[in-house]
């Protein structure tokens, strides 16, 4: 047996492959294709204070190896998230994570308020890095002050375990997850989507209704790599990867970097298997490599020979 | 039916002209049973320049042979790759995905208009009715008689009438145009093709009361409804084509 469990704190988690926000819906879309309470924990969909309608259509484009979205956070709303879907998602046994999100410091701290009174919810994933929205979202996230301060106030009120999820379209990625960690954060997770472009030559015009959206898929897996190395190296909080993950072998290859746990995303779109095939493979790859604790191999590539 | 991902095996792959092929498969297991306006996702290859699935519409189901037909139109990289497979070939699918064209009453006249690849989940449908006791009357839009693809097919499964822009076979026009419209009353038309001929069937079907049901192509990453993609703006807010969809009731349409 091969230990796969990690933890935020003392928040203990099965196995360390996590679902992404806004690829993996509220879990149920996927209870045709695997048991779910089989994941280390997933990542509902991003939420805000108001329901939100997202962007016009179209809002996907597809790239080499990759896509954009421009989705734009369309959810509900927290209200009608409370009422009808936390009450159909607490039989997932396994750890429940919402995506909060907002234009204004004011909205993301009702927010943390809203679901920190959620008994089954184990964490909340402070989401300061979508780049689809006009206000708040990205916006707090590029910016070191902003993204001090939402941390700082949502800490203040977020009785729950509380990740930053930080955004890749800055100069320096390390700068903000050591902010974030200062201002108390409990995990970091890394990245969100890279803010891209494409256009439609037919057509003469842009793919997407925004112009511009965030681009995801193993197209952007080195770079992602690349933070989550620079980020691991940095903090001493738990730093959670993602980015273009779509097997065993590149989820390897984060927590060979320094991650403690991934989140699968994009790869969810093409096999609705992904997640639990990538935790089977990462079991697979520790018994033929002679390990019997995931912590062991967390990092390995910084150690001297 | 439970949604499942599966290997399936190509048993024939027929050319039908320049644009169109037919891929039949069969399943290791038994096949589920499928709705008449329902679709699949088909893994490609995996390259890059074809990273997504491709929804693709059901054109015809065969339970006996345990074997169905996805009827496709060459458009670009992915749709070239899949013309390109063969007998014994295995293809990834997601299915079956979205929900489906509503049933008529007993006694209801239906019609049926499809244009170019919009053509390939009316097969499926008409013959679902008729194995129900409702002979639907089809109509088909082709650009000039070269061009019509199934004709024989779609024949066996109701009284067909067909257009072309050029005259070349069955009445010159478009669908929209043809006779059958003032010769017959219907109380129920299903519609897929390019969206000007949805449009028109829907003004059209609006102004006499009639119910008419498009099935929309739109863009589409996952097919189950969880990444938001391939929204349609309607009168309910934004619905996912892949599991609100693909067929939509025209009034419920901001059309």
């Amino acid at each position: 047996m091969v230990n796969l469990a990690f933890s935020i704190g003392d928040l203990e988690f099965k196995n360390p492959v996590l679902t992404a926000s806004g690829t993996f819906g509220y879990g149920s879309e996927f209870d045709d294709f695997f048991d779910v309470s089989r994941l280390g924990g997933i990542i509902l969909k991003g939420t805000t204070i108001e329901p939100r309608e997202g962007n016009a259509y179209p809002r996907m484009a597809e790239t080499p190896s990759g896509m954009l979205n421009a989705v734009g956070l369309q959810n509900k709303g927290v209200d009608y998230f409370e009422k009808n879907i936390y009450p159909c998602i607490t039989r997932y046994n396994t750890n429940l994570i919402v995506n909060i999100n907002g234009s204004y410091i004011e909205d993301y701290i009702a927010l943390a308020e809203r679901i920190c009174k959620l008994e089954k919810i184990a964490a909340v994933e402070l989401n300061i890095s979508c780049p689809n929205v006009k206000m708040g979202g990205m916006a707090f996230g590029t910016n070191l002050d902003s993204a001090r301060e939402v941390t700082r106030e949502v800490r203040a009120v977020c009785s729950k375990k509380l990740i930053v999820k930080l955004s890749p379209n800055v100069t320096n990625i390390v700068d903000f997850a050591r902010a974030v960690e200062e201002e108390g954060a409990d995990s970091v997770s890394l990245i969100n989507t890279l803010l891209g472009m494409s256009v439609d030559v037919i057509n003469m015009k842009p793919s997407l209704s925004t112009i511009t959206g965030g681009l995801s898929g193993p197209a952007i897996k080195p770079v992602a790599l690349r933070m989550v190395w620079q980020v691991a190296n940095a903090v001493k909080i738990p730093v959670i990867g993602m980015g273009g993950i779509m097997t065993a072998s590149d989820a390897m290859e984060f927590f060979l970097a320094g991650a403690s746990a991934v989140q699968i995303g994009t790869a969810s779109f093409i096999d609705p298997q992904a997640s639990v095939k990538i935790l089977e493979g990462i079991e697979e790859y520790l018994i033929n490599k002679g390990f019997s604790d995931i912590k062991d191999v967390i990092g390995y590539i910084n150690r001297t020979p | 039916m439970a949604k499942r991902i599966e290997d399936l095996k190509i048993i024939g792959n027929k050319r039908l002209n320049d644009d169109f092929f037919i891929l039949e498969l069969t399943g290791n297991t038994k096949i589920p049973e499928f709705k008449p306006g329902q679709f699949v996702q088909v893994k490609v290859d995996g390259s890059h320049e074809t990273f997504l699935r491709r929804p693709i519409s059901i054109h015809d189901v065969d339970y006996e042979s345990n074997t169905f037909k996805l009827l496709i139109q060459i458009a670009g990289n992915a749709t070239k790759t899949l013309a390109g497979l063969k007998r014994g070939d295995v293809l990834n699918l997601v299915y079956p995905l979205g929900n489906s064209f509503s049933l008529p009453e007993e006694s209801e006249t239906v019609l049926l208009v499809g244009g170019g690849c919009g053509i390939a989940p009316l097969l499926f449908l008409g013959k679902y009715l008729k194995s129900r006791g409702c002979v639907p009357d089809i109509l088909l839009g082709f650009r000039n008689k070269e061009r019509i693809i199934e004709f024989e097919e779609y024949r066996k499964t109701g009284n067909v009438f067909v257009t072309t822009e050029d005259g070349s076979m069955g009445e010159k026009g478009y669908v929209t145009s043809h006779s059958v419209f003032s010769a017959q009353h219907y109380s129920r038309i299903y519609c897929c093709g390019p969206d000007r001929m949805m449009k028109a069937l829907a003004t059209y079907s609006k102004s006499r009361n009639i119910i008419c049901e498009v099935s929309l192509e739109n863009l589409m990453a996952c097919g189950i409804g969880v990444c938001l993609c391939c929204i349609v703006d309607t009168v309910k807010g934004n619905l996912c084509a892949c599991i609100d969809g693909p067929v939509f009731n025209v009034n419920d349409l901001k059309w």
